[in-house]
């Protein structure tokens, strides 16, 4: 799949400049191009845009945004074809090292060397990294052998190396779960799905597909302890954790391995939010954006992973659409009432986005709960609106739609979202 | 051939001793047990060059100390080693440790250690905002900086290198013999040396290598230091070094401004038993933390972004052992615990002034060449000097790692000047060295270290040995084939 051309010069100008050309940045320049932007430039670091999902071959992805399960690689490809169709230009293997607050964006890439340009927007949608060993502290040696689940999966997916023979693994994330399947194909013993939690953290059709139907043991409550081997990983010591997630010693086991993959979650990208010194959100870890997906930075805006974690790549593009479409507009001097309701994160709701709405128009938020909450549940929207849900689990993202009809008798200036069982609301 | 030295083992001291020795007309050899060299004590150091004050005058350690810290100034120039020489305080949080700054302050002024000053609570949290409110006194000593400990050692013996020692690494000594002239044969797996001389600078196994030699009158206790990497974001939490009132044993645990600009914390002091135990350890964290939030309650476990934990070559004469020894041609510069990294200049220089009484005869070499090339480092450069440097090589447009901004000209730098481990490459660019600890780079510099050796990239290893990254794909039809 090459169908990216390389533009050899860059502009010294652009409507719209998008920082990564993952499933945010394309669809962020797309919504771009929708409200009539000019001149859309997407800068991706790889050789090939696409970002991640180039890696991920397998299935379940673009039911929701393309309205059919396609692949990882697929669902790239129809994001790029989407932006390169709609005169988007995809500036590959470059790297964005700088964005100042004028928007002036310093670039470096072998085709244009190092070289800045301007844009009246920049979207930023760099994705996000793994957590790794050193952000967990796991105690034990340092050998070869040990490396996050996303690493792995480029090594076999994209390059066709394997990471070990006998695999252990730390953390029961989507990438970890996909691994562990993709590894025992391989023809690799995985020999375990180690989870700190008392509950899993990827989706459940990944626990189901991935696990089970290969006979993967999943041991929740579990962490690993010590890691050992001075060259390569030898073994990992393993034990059950109590209440307060404080490993059980004295209960613990070792466990053979040449390899332990860690899935311990997702950070979003956000060295160069930082560096430009936009607003961030501890509790996404993303910049604090409106409902335009406008950082505190005017003329800088925040796409997909770089603003919160999502589970399925369809939601970033939806989101990066709004995000791409009012960096358009922007650029192009059109105007959209600004927003006049915060929104905070409530009862057992971890973290909400975007941070504010605006009363005139109809805006969905995204929101990931605290504590698992298996029975039927209620997410409210303040006390003008509620959704009942099946259940909600930290590791599935939920969403509540606001409205001008819903909000014609609200006249605070925040709005709570509050997680609360059905039960108790009813009775 | 019959070399003049053979220096046994590749940390800081062996390498300082070894670009000492390449001054002169001489034919050394220096060899390494490891992949490459400072991949034992050295890379794990805590990177401090000491203020000059600390050690006690009848110490070996104590002139040696304060030389090695003057030395390296002009070293990390001609080198081009990463150095910052930001100071440190000492604090007392106890009226009675006062008592110790004094006559830390005495010991420093007596040995002409300049700029020395007793502070009082004001001064300091003038000067340090983050520091606790409950440190009565410090000890205030600019000489003290902070240096890259594996880019000393390897810079050092790239140094050597260039100036004609022959620098072996995966040669770990097996027997040590002498003849009745004194040449000594050094055997390893992969070669049999002869040198006139052997220095012994193999830090934890010096003890080993002594007995190997005949002349096994002391013992190293391997002495664990877990240290622990703050994230980017708490840099500026402190300017200076931050040592607590030290105590026999140990100097502390320290708060460590780094050269890159982070926050380090550490290490422990922790007496164990097996040379290869490098693991870091949940008990070590917790005293750590513990111990460094009485100094600066800002520092958080939450920001730590990777720990390692390295072993101190702590003898049982509990002081350097360095000099001649009972076998002729067996020179010991043994026992080289804290404060070995600041004194390994020093140390160097006197070693080579016992081999000239030992009879080495020393003539200098008038074409030595005292500095090394300094590649540019991208990331620390201005926009125009960015542009410039991208025109002239895009190699140096094309980005490696993400989190540090190495560039793939760098990489190549590194690995044509001799890294070639991933170890080695990052100790020597920094790449793999951040927030993201070589999720994103780890590729990248692999099959650059392929390419650049002609090697396939399941050749490639962390650091030497069985240290593999990566298999290649089992092939189920030729397998089936085969079967």
């Amino acid at each position: 799949m090459t169908m990216t051309t390389q533009p050899r010069h860059l502009a010294s100008y652009y409507d719209v400049l998008v920082v990564g050309g993952g499933p945010a940045g394309l669809a962020a320049a797309l919504g771009a191009r929708e409200t009539g932007a000019e001149r859309v430039l997407v800068v991706d670091r790889e050789l090939e845009a696409g970002g991640i999902l180039l890696q991920c071959i397998h299935s379940g992805f673009g039911l929701r945004y393309f309205r059919e399960e396609i692949t990882g690689p697929e669902y790239a490809e129809r994001s790029l074809e989407q932006a390169l169709e709609s005169h988007v230009d995809v500036l590959s293997d470059a790297f964005v090292f700088d964005v100042t607050e004028d928007r002036t964006v310093a670039i470096m890439s072998p085709t244009v060397g190092v070289a800045t340009t301007t844009a009246a927007s920049v979207v930023l949608a760099m994705g996000a990294r793994e957590r790794t060993r050193g952000a967990i502290a796991i105690p034990g040696t340092r050998p070869a052998g040990v490396l996050t689940a996303g690493l792995a999966q480029k090594l076999v997916n994209l390059h066709g190396y394997l990471p070990g023979r006998r695999v252990a693994i730390l953390g029961s994330g989507d990438i970890g779960l996909i691994m562990a399947r993709r590894l025992t194909l391989e023809g690799i013993d995985v020999v375990g799905v180690f989870e700190l939690m008392p509950h899993a953290n990827g989706l459940s059709r990944n626990i189901v597909q991935c696990l089970d139907d290969f006979d993967i043991p999943l041991h929740l409550s579990t962490t690993v302890v010590d890691i050992v081997g001075h060259d390569r990983v030898e073994k990992v010591t393993v034990a059950p954790v109590d209440a307060h997630l404080t490993p059980q010693l004295d209960r613990s086991w070792d466990v053979a391995c040449d390899t332990l993959l860690l899935s311990v979650g997702l950070i979003p990208e956000n060295e160069l939010s930082r560096q430009l010194g936009v607003r961030m959100d501890p509790l996404t870890n993303g910049p604090v954006v409106t409902s335009e997906m406008e950082t505190s930075v005017p003329g800088v805006f925040a796409a997909g992973n770089v603003a919160h974690i999502n589970d399925l790549a369809d939601w970033v593009s939806e989101e990066a659409l709004i995000a791409g479409r009012a960096a358009g507009r922007r650029a192009t001097g059109q105007r959209v009432p600004a927003d006049n309701i915060r929104v905070l994160p409530g009862r057992n709701v971890a973290s909400v986005v975007p941070h504010s709405i605006s009363t005139d128009r109809v805006h969905t938020l995204y929101l990931r709960v605290k504590e698992p909450m298996l029975e039927d549940s209620l997410i409210r929207l303040g006390d003008v609106h509620e959704r009942k849900v099946r259940a909600l689990v930290p590791a599935e993202m939920a969403s509540i739609k606001a409205a001008p009809r819903l909000l014609e008798d609200f006249h605070g200036d925040a709005l709570r979202i509050d997680a609360v069982p059905a039960q108790e609301v009813t009775t | 051939m019959r070399y003049d030295v053979a220096i046994i083992g590749g940390g800081v001291v062996g390498c300082a001793i070894a670009r000492e020795l390449s001054r002169y007309h001489l034919d050394v050899v220096l060899l390494e047990r490891d992949a490459e060299v400072g991949f034992g004590t050295s890379k794990a150091n805590s990177g401090i060059i000491h203020a000059g004050a600390h050690a006690k005058e009848s110490t070996r350690m104590g002139p040696l100390e304060w030389a090695g810290n003057q030395r390296w100034g002009p070293l990390v120039e001609q080198l081009g080693i990463g150095f910052r020489r930001v100071g440190e305080l000492v604090v007392a949080v106890e009226p009675e440790q006062i008592h110790t700054l004094e006559e830390l302050l005495a010991q420093g002024l007596a040995r002409g250690v300049p700029g020395l000053e007793l502070w009082e609570p004001e001064r300091i949290r003038q000067a340090e905002p983050n520091i606790s409110e409950d440190i009565l006194a410090a000890l205030w000593a600019p000489t003290a900086g902070v240096i890259n400990p594996y880019e000393a050692t390897l810079l050092l013996a790239e140094s050597a290198a260039r100036n004609g020692v022959e620098v072996h690494t995966d040669r770990e000594v097996l027997a040590l013999d002498s003849d009745a002239d004194a040449t000594w044969t050094v055997k390893t797996a992969a070669q049999t040396y002869t040198a006139r001389f052997v220095v012994n600078a193999a830090g934890l196994r010096s003890d080993h290598i002594a007995e190997l030699a005949g002349v096994g009158d002391f013992k190293i206790n391997p002495r664990k230091g877990e240290e622990y990497l703050l994230d980017k974001r708490v840099a500026g939490l402190v300017s200076r070094i931050i040592f607590p009132c030290p105590t026999p044993k140990t100097k502390g645990i320290l708060v460590i401004p780094t050269v890159d600009g982070t926050i380090m914390v550490g290490p422990t002091a922790e007496d164990i038993d097996s040379k290869d135990d490098t693991a870091t350890s949940e008990e070590g964290a917790d005293k750590v933390f513990r111990s460094v939030q009485r100094l600066v309650p800002g520092i958080s476990r939450k920001d730590v972004i990777a720990s390692f934990a390295g072993l101190r070559a702590e003898p049982t004469t509990g002081d350097f052992i360095i000099g001649p020894t009972a076998r002729k041609g067996f020179i010991n510069a043994a026992g080289i615990k804290s404060p070995g990294l600041t004194s390994s200049p020093a140390i160097a220089a006197e070693i080579v002034d016992v081999l000239a009484d030992e009879g080495l005869g020393l003539r200098l070499r008038d074409d030595f060449e005292p500095t090394l090339p300094h590649p540019a480092r991208f990331a620390t450069l201005s926009l125009h000097q960015k542009i410039q440097l991208a025109a002239a090589d895009p190699t140096y447009a094309r980005l490696v790692c993400r989190c540090e901004h190495i560039t793939e000209a760098e990489v190549t730098d590194a690995i044509r000047r001799g890294s070639h481990t991933l170890d080695g490459v990052k100790f020597r660019t920094r790449a793999g060295m951040g927030r993201c600890q070589g999720g994103f780079c780890t590729w990248r510099v692999m099959e650059l270290l392929a390419r650049e050796q002609g090697i396939p990239v399941t050749e490639v290893t962390k650091r030497g040995g069985n240290s593999w990254v990566v298999r290649p794909r089992q092939d189920p039809v030729s397998e089936e084939v085969a079967s």
